[in-house]
Order: structure tokens, then sequence, then C-alpha cells
């Protein structure tokens, strides 16, 4: 992405009164226009609503307002945060025709800075996968190689901006949702502290571990567009009330002392070589600009999948009742009410929504909570304190984010587990609650993107931020 | 009673909390709006909303926690899942091992102490109305869901099995409403359905202390079936016991109508409700300063208000009398009179039984106090004061003025003496019988010259005089 194209220099231009709002969104329009049927990024691309909104901004400039820092910028949305009058399908039947009567806080903090919503992007049916080959709607191809999938669950924002449709988009992140993508298709992907963003509004998968984040061509945009949607919200009562660390500010800070530890149990097994290749050198490169490095023990990290896999399911199966045919979204007849909901259920969920349904109401069903759920929630508090221990002795963590590059489409949708194994770098910083970001270091043997993850303890996104900003300088062009 | 068996109930009852707003969202929280007005995104569950705890509902549970001297502790919610139409998310919020109020008591009229377990807040649920078939949503034609309901706070307070008799769970129900209604958590009114109670019955022989089998006792719509209910439910068992046959723990909705309890239609295996923490909310950790606030502005209980009152009187409790006055809540106004220096036990009668009609608590005390002094100063009999209180309650003239309108004059002290000395001289053996008779004797004779008086005198006498003039004329 050239540097004009960046969001905060799209800003800058319509701020300033050089670019109209219009035109930036015309040209992105045409863009998806021309390119997304080969890519499937998009569901549902609100056109008209996106002019109407441009033509607004460029009132307000006109008349000497200052719409915010994303005046005019197109942005993206995974098709799981709602937006009033318009579709939220969350790549599932079961939602067809529904439209959600509010906007997501997200939503309303984009518009308040001056975003342009331009569309909704593909998932994994309720960002339940790790390709978008679980989307009801079919699945969407990686920009970079056409035969690959972009990664999921928020493969379809991953794709848009990596196809240069949107400078930003936004992703959900439950066990690597937003990173995975991001680094199979060479963009950044950042996954905020626990509570840092709220969730009114994004329709749940696993309420504990549900955040939203940015994915975009560009750390700084990333960072800009963070400040913009986080902060506490009165509406989410897991949301934090803190001050959004401004980290723009601290981009160019460096990484001059800064303490990284290389994850030793997230580099061996399960991990291809030219991935662990290539993390490596994104260690030595930090090292380079004046980090000081060491591997460090996150034993229990090796566990997260295993915790994962019974804490999310069980959290989904009881989100995902209330969609029983009852108040909205597809409903399939039937002569009696409980066959009625069992008949919309079946019609209405796709396989791997189903088997995590029956993964979570299994872990949560007496006589077996205590060995599933109850021994998962304590091995995620194993996994955090382990994460303590080991932030004790660094400032931030070092780690691939995917343990391959993008892979074929079809390649692993017979196999749930080797599935499951995307998530495997992800996951811990996903139990712990901590923000991790997936920056592009290069590619694979392959020639297809590798992405570095680096990760911080709650509430250290400025230090995350400094990381990826100088792992990005840093990176192989 | 049942000879040789001792009936044991614990109690459940749900309050819905007199919020303004729901447990966890701004939708109003009312009785009686059109069908699914009272809604907004969180009552219907929509997706992407998400719960948002109401402090009133917790300040009000924690009132009730300290009306119930229960320990207030750090609780969490939990998710309750089970599929029914009428539960927008398919699960209750609800707490569950965790609970905010635990390890109370309510004190009965009686002084008996029952045990409170725990009142615990969860969310209500949304109504059903099923059309055709038996109006149960199996075999129904349609049903027909109003969620104004769903989302209402309730707290559900759940006794310990310290009940022993039907009358006895009755006068904790009542005991119960009265501290809701007293500290505000709740309107209390059954008949709206914001205090809801189902019933946990048992059978044991009499003098055993271990518990016989329960059943659980659904659709108690007021203290009358609740009676009822529990009444049939330890007879039935007992029948059930004294046949060698043994009572199978199960469910059971009353019939109003046939005044029976019967089987809830049973499943196949027992409902798992796979509870877990609800991920949504934050643990609810009150801190002491604000309970502290609480427990500062609580108004006095019913308890209490029974113990001050009987003290005042200078009576002992239980006392009928007081219990009576004390739940109609007109203990301030009797103690008011009794401060103005009416006769403590007159106040207790005309308060209890003469001020029970509509406008009597709204008599002003020093009206009362009027009333009450001429009573005892004898210028009126018992029988004119009760008249001539319930003139007072429909005019606003006093007790002096009514009674001179009414001709209820003092009768001047020598026509009295003059009307004794009359019956006297018309019943000598009576009168030798009261002037030598024993103290059994003399209350007898009492009665009986008393009422030759009233009729010699068409009731203008007052029967203390009557009785003074008496016992003078016997020494004298």
């Amino acid at each position: 992405m050239s540097e004009n194209t960046t969001a905060a220099s799209l800003a800058a231009a319509v701020r300033g009164g050089d670019r109209s709002a219009v035109e930036v969104v015309e040209e992105c329009l045409a863009a998806i226009d021309a390119g997304d049927r080969a890519l499937h990024a998009f569901l549902t691309v609100t056109a008209e609503a996106a002019r109407a909104a441009a033509a607004e901004i460029d009132q307000r400039v006109a008349a000497g307002d200052d719409p915010g820092p994303l005046a005019g910028v197109p942005v993206a949305l995974k098709d799981n945060m709602c937006t009033r009058g318009v579709a939220t399908t969350c790549g599932s039947r079961i939602l067809e025709g529904w439209c959600p009567p509010y906007d997501a806080t997200v939503v309303e903090r984009l518009a308040a800075a001056g975003a342009i919503v331009v569309g909704k992007t593909n998932l994994d049916e309720f960002a339940m996968g790790s390709s978008t080959e679980n989307s009801a709607f079919g699945p969407s191809r990686n920009p970079r190689d056409t035969s690959r999938v972009p990664g999921g669950s928020s493969g379809g924002s991953a794709a848009a901006v990596a196809a240069g449709f949107v400078p930003l988009a936004l992703g959900s992140d439950t066990g690597g949702s937003i990173r995975q993508p991001a680094a199979l298709c060479g963009v950044v992907g950042m996954k905020p502290t626990y509570g840092r963003v709220s969730r009114s509004g994004l329709v749940a998968f696993a309420s504990s571990l549900d955040q939203i984040g940015p994915l975009t061509a560009t750390v700084a945009d990333a960072a800009l567009l963070f400040e913009v949607i986080a902060g506490h919200d009165p509406l989410d009562s897991t949301s934090i009330p803190e001050p959004v660390p401004e980290v723009g500010a601290h981009l160019d800070d460096g990484v001059e002392g800064l303490r990284v530890g290389l994850v030793t149990e997230l580099l061996g097994e399960g991990i291809a070589p030219d991935v662990a290749v290539r993390t490596r050198a994104a260690a030595d490169a930090l090292e380079e600009a004046g980090a000081k490095v060491e591997e460090v023990a996150v034993p229990a990290a090796v566990y997260g999948l295993s915790a994962y896999y019974l804490i999310a399911p069980a959290e989904a199966s009881s989100n995902l009742a209330r969609f029983d045919g009852v108040r909205y979204g597809l409903r399939v007849d039937a002569p009696t009410t409980q066959e009625m909901m069992v008949a919309t259920r079946t019609k209405g969920f796709g396989p791997e929504v189903k088997r995590r349904i029956m993964l979570g109401t299994y872990a949560l069903s007496a006589g077996y909570y205590d060995a599933y759920y109850g021994k998962a929630q304590r091995v995620r508090t194993l996994i955090a304190d382990d994460f303590a221990a080991a932030y004790e002795r660094v400032d931030v963590l070092l780690a691939p984010t995917s343990p391959t590059t993008a892979f074929p489409l079809g390649d692993k949708t017979a196999d749930p587990m080797a599935m499951y194994m995307n998530d495997v770098c992800t996951i811990p910083s996903s139990l712990s609650g901590d923000p991790a970001v997936s920056v592009p270091f290069g590619t694979g043997d392959d020639g297809l993107p590798v992405g570095v993850q680096v990760m911080a303890p709650a509430l250290a996104e400025i230090d995350l931020f400094r990381a990826a900003a100088a792992l990005e300088a840093s990176a192989p062009r | 009673m049942i000879e040789g068996w001792e009936t044991v109930i614990g109690l459940e009852v749900h309050a819905e909390l007199a919020t303004a707003t729901k447990m966890f969202s701004g939708a109003p929280n009312r009785f009686g709006s059109e069908p699914n007005t009272d809604i907004d995104a969180v009552t219907l569950g929509l997706p992407g909303s998400l719960p948002v705890l109401n402090e009133k509902a917790v300040e009000l549970a924690i009132r009730l926690g300290v009306a119930l001297g229960c320990e207030i502790r750090p609780s969490i919610f939990a998710r309750k899942n089970y599929f029914y139409p009428d539960m927008p998310k398919d699960f209750q919020i609800s707490q569950y091992d965790q609970p905010i109020n635990v390890d109370g008591f309510l004190e009965l009229p009686s002084g008996k102490r029952v045990g409170i377990e725990r009142a615990h807040l969860e969310e209500d649920t949304g109504k059903s109305t099923h059309v055709g078939g038996a109006g149960r949503i199996t075999g129904a034609d349609h049903s027909l869901v109003d969620y104004n309901r769903a989302g209402v706070p309730l707290l559900e307070i759940v006794s310990r099995p310290d009940l022993r008799s039907a009358e006895e769970a009755r006068q904790y129900v009542a005991e119960l409403r009265a501290v809701l209604v007293a500290t505000g958590v709740s309107d209390g009114k059954m008949e709206e359905g914001s205090m809801r109670v189902d019933a946990n019955v048992s059978v044991r022989p009499a003098g055993s202390d271990t518990l016989g089998t329960r059943c659980e006792i659904k659709n108690l719509n007021s203290l009358r079936s609740l009676g009822r209910a529990v009444e049939y439910e330890a007879l039935r068992q007992v029948d059930l016991l004294d046949g060698g046959e043994r009572v199978r723990q199960e469910t059971r909705h009353w019939g109003e109508a046939d005044g029976r309890t019967h089987a809830m239609r049973s499943k196949e295996e027992a409902e798992d409700y796979r509870y877990f923490p609800e991920p949504d909310l934050v643990p609810l950790a009150p801190d002491d300063e604000w309970v502290g606030r609480i427990r500062a502005s609580m108004p006095v209980l019913p308890a209490e208000r029974r113990a001050r009152l009987a003290a005042a009187a200078g009576v002992s409790l239980p006392h009928e009398g007081v219990a009576v006055i004390v739940g109609r809540g007109q203990d301030s106004q009797a103690l008011a009179a009794m401060e103005g220096g009416a006769d403590p036990a007159r106040v207790l009668v005309h308060v209890e039984q003469n001020l029970a009609v509509e406008g009597g608590a709204a008599l002003e005390p020093g009206r009362l106090v009027a009333l009450i002094d001429l009573e005892t100063s004898g210028a009126l009999t018992a029988t004119q004061a009760k008249a001539v209180l319930a003139e007072m309650l429909a005019t606003d003239a006093g007790a002096a003025e009514i009674a001179a309108a009414r001709g209820y004059e003092a009768m001047d002290p020598n026509a009295l003496a003059a009307a004794l000395d009359g019956v006297i001289a018309a019943h000598p053996e009576e009168w030798e019988g009261f002037r030598t008779g024993d103290d059994k004797a003399k209350g007898k004779l009492t009665g009986f010259f008393v009422g030759q008086v009233m009729r010699a005198t068409q009731g203008k006498a007052d029967g203390r005089a009557v009785t003074a003039l008496l016992r003078d004329r016997a020494a004298g």
C-alpha cells in the first residue's frame, strides 16, 4: 500500500480539503466492484449509505467542521458486528434476513470519527473457524494466492485490506481470528486487551474471549483505528474503565532497552520450519534495533488449545441457544414448538457450529463440568500465571502467529483437529486476556506471507505497538 | 394436624423488585402494559445485546438481606440453560452457587424464627399463553408470548424447612410480604404476580427428626391456595405412607379448581441446566460503605414494631391485636394515641376492631385520644364510644360534639345511684348473695346487677361506674 492510501494520509487529505470523501469512497467501491468477485471478501457492500455518508463528510469539511481522525476513510466490518438496518448474518443461514435495530458501539465510534462503512465482510459462521470455509455463503480467497484461504475467522476483513479495497477493517478475535488471517494475508492484525474495546453489538461467540480489533495495512493505521474504537463503554460490563493509551504517539519511540522474550514452547513441534526461521529473524531484527532478546518459557501455553476448545464451545453453546426460530431470523415451521426449534437449528447452523454446540453442551453437563469446563478454567488461570511470570522478566513476548503460511482451500476441511491447530500460537494470549498483534515479516518458502506475533501484558498496548512498529520497519521487503 | 404425623414445609418465594427498570436493561419494569411494549434489545436477547446490572436491584436485594439478618456476600451471576419460548436468550441469568444473601431468618408474629437459607437475584421470564388444547404448550394450536415481564428483577427467597403447618406457612408468607413492603423492596402484590410461592412439602412420623421425601408444589397464587395446597399435599403423602407406598420426589401443580395437587408431566430425565458463570457480567462485591448506608436507611421492621407497640401498651407478645395493627400499618396511629394519654387497652381495641374500616387508618390520633378520654372518664359507655367513633370517621366533628348530639350524656351520679338502689331493692336474694359471697360469686353477680341497671337506664349507664358503686354499697 502506497503512502497516500493509508488511513492516516487519506484522513489528512480529506480533513485538509485536498481530497473529497466522495472521491475516496468511489475509488474504494470501484476497487471492490472490480476485484471482489475473485475474492468474496464482502457479504454486503453498502454503497449507497457509504456515498451518502461521504457526501456529508465533505459538507462538514466545506462548512469548516473537522469530521474526526478517520474523516472519509473507508472501513469494512466483519459481519458479526451489528449495523442498524443492514443485514448482519454472522456468515450463518440462521440469521438470514435479520437487520439489527442498533449499531454496535464500535460502529458508532467509527462514525463519530468520520469513517465510512463500505460493507460487511465474510467470516466463518459465528466466527468459528480459521479459513472462512465455514461461511454459509461460501469461502473468501487469499489475495496473495487465490487458491489459498485467507485464514479466519476474520478472513473477509483481512482479504479486503490485503487486496487494497479498504485501508481499514475490523475483525473479532476469540482464539486468533484477527491475528491468524492477518498473518496469512500479510497485513497487520491486532487483538486489544480483553475489555479494551466494547463488545456491545458484537454477536457473541465466546463472551469471555471475544475482542474486536483492527486489521490494517500498516502498524500506524492499526494504532489509529485502535485509538478510535477503544475506551470504556457502559453498555459492556466487562469493558475496562481506563483511559485509552495514546499508542500512535509512541510508534517512533523505538525498542532501545525493550526486553523481548521468544516463547520457547511456540517455536518447536507443530511450527513449520520456515515460520520458525522468520520468527527468529524477527527477534534478531529487534535485537539489532536495540532490544534485549532472550528465550522465555510459558510452560502452560501448550495446554491452551485443549482448554480453549472446552471454554469457547461451552460459552458458545449458551450464547447460540437464542437462535431458536421464535423471535427473529430463520424459522422452519413444525407441528410443535420444540420440533420447530430443532428443525430451525438443524437447518440454520452449519456443521462446525453444531460440532461446537455439542462439544460445549457436553463440557457443561452435570457430572462432566468439573472434569472439562472446570479443569479448562484452571488451565486458563495457569496460563495467565505463566504469562505474568514471563512478563516479570520481559516487556513483550514474540512468537509465530500461525504455525504455517496460507494453506490451500479444502486442505483441512475434513480434519477439524488440523484446522484447530492453526490457533495454537494465538490462543494462549486470548485465554490470558492480554493484547497481541501480528505483523507481516517476510515470506515463507512458498513465497506467502509470514506473520510474527508480539504479545504484551494486559493494558500494555504502548509497548505492544512500539515493538510492532520496530518489526514493521525492519521487515524484509 | 394429622394425628401421629408432622408436616415439614420450606418455601421458595419469588418477589419482583420495585425498580423502575429491568434487571439488566433500561426497559420499564411495570405491570399491566400492552403486551410486548416494555421491551428492548436486551429484553429480547437480540444478538449483540449485553446485560448491564441494575444498581437499584442490587440495593433492594441488600435491603432485604439486611432486613432478614442475612450475611451479605460477594456474589456472581450464572447462566441457567434451558430452551423455552418465553425465555428470550434460552438461558436465565440467576445466582447459583454464590448468592448475595445467605443465612438469615424471619421472625413470625408468633415469635417463631424461620431460617432463611438464601435470597438471591435473578431475572424473570416472559409469559406464554397457549391457545387451543388444554392450555399447556403440549397440544396447543399456537402460543403467544409477552416479553414485558422478561428481565424483571426478582429475589428468590428460600426458607429452611422450618415451617410445620399450613397456617404457619401462610403466616410466613404474610410476614415476608410485610417486610418486603416495609422495606420498599417489592410491592408484594400476589394478585399481580409480584410475589409467587412454591412450597416444598414432606411429612414424617411425629417425633422423627429425619426429613421425608418432599414434593415441590407450584402455582400457588394466594395465601388461601398455599394453605389449601399444603394441607392437601400433606394428607396425600400420609395416605401414601399409611398405605405402604413411597412418596416420589417430584414437582406438582396445584389445581385451584379441584383442590388437588397433580404431578407435572414427568420428564424422561432430570433437567440439566448446565449452570456456568455468566461471562458477560463481572463479580458483584458490594463495599462495606454501601451496605452500611443501606443498613442506616432501613425502616423499622414489623417484628420490632410489634415489640414497640406491645411495650407501649403494656401487653406481652405474641399478641393478636398488636400483630393485626402492625400488619395493617396502624401501629404509629396507635402509638400516637397512647402517647397522647389515651388508655392503651382501649387504644388497642379501637384500632384493631373499630378502625379496620376504610378511612380508619387516617383518623388523627388526637381525635381518638379525645374519644377514649370520654370513655375512661365514664362519660361514654364502650357501646356508645364505638358508635361515636364510627361517626367521627364520616365527619369532622369531635367525640364530645357527636356524643352530645346523640344525647350520650353521662348519667347524673345521683340518678345512677337511684337506679342501682331500685335494682337492689327488687332483687334482695341476689343482693344478699353478692354481699356475703366469695369473689367468684361476687364476680358472677356483678354481671347480673350491671345488666339490670343497663336495662333500667336504657343502656345509658356506664358499666364500670355501676360496678364501682355496687362495691361501695356492699362495703358501706
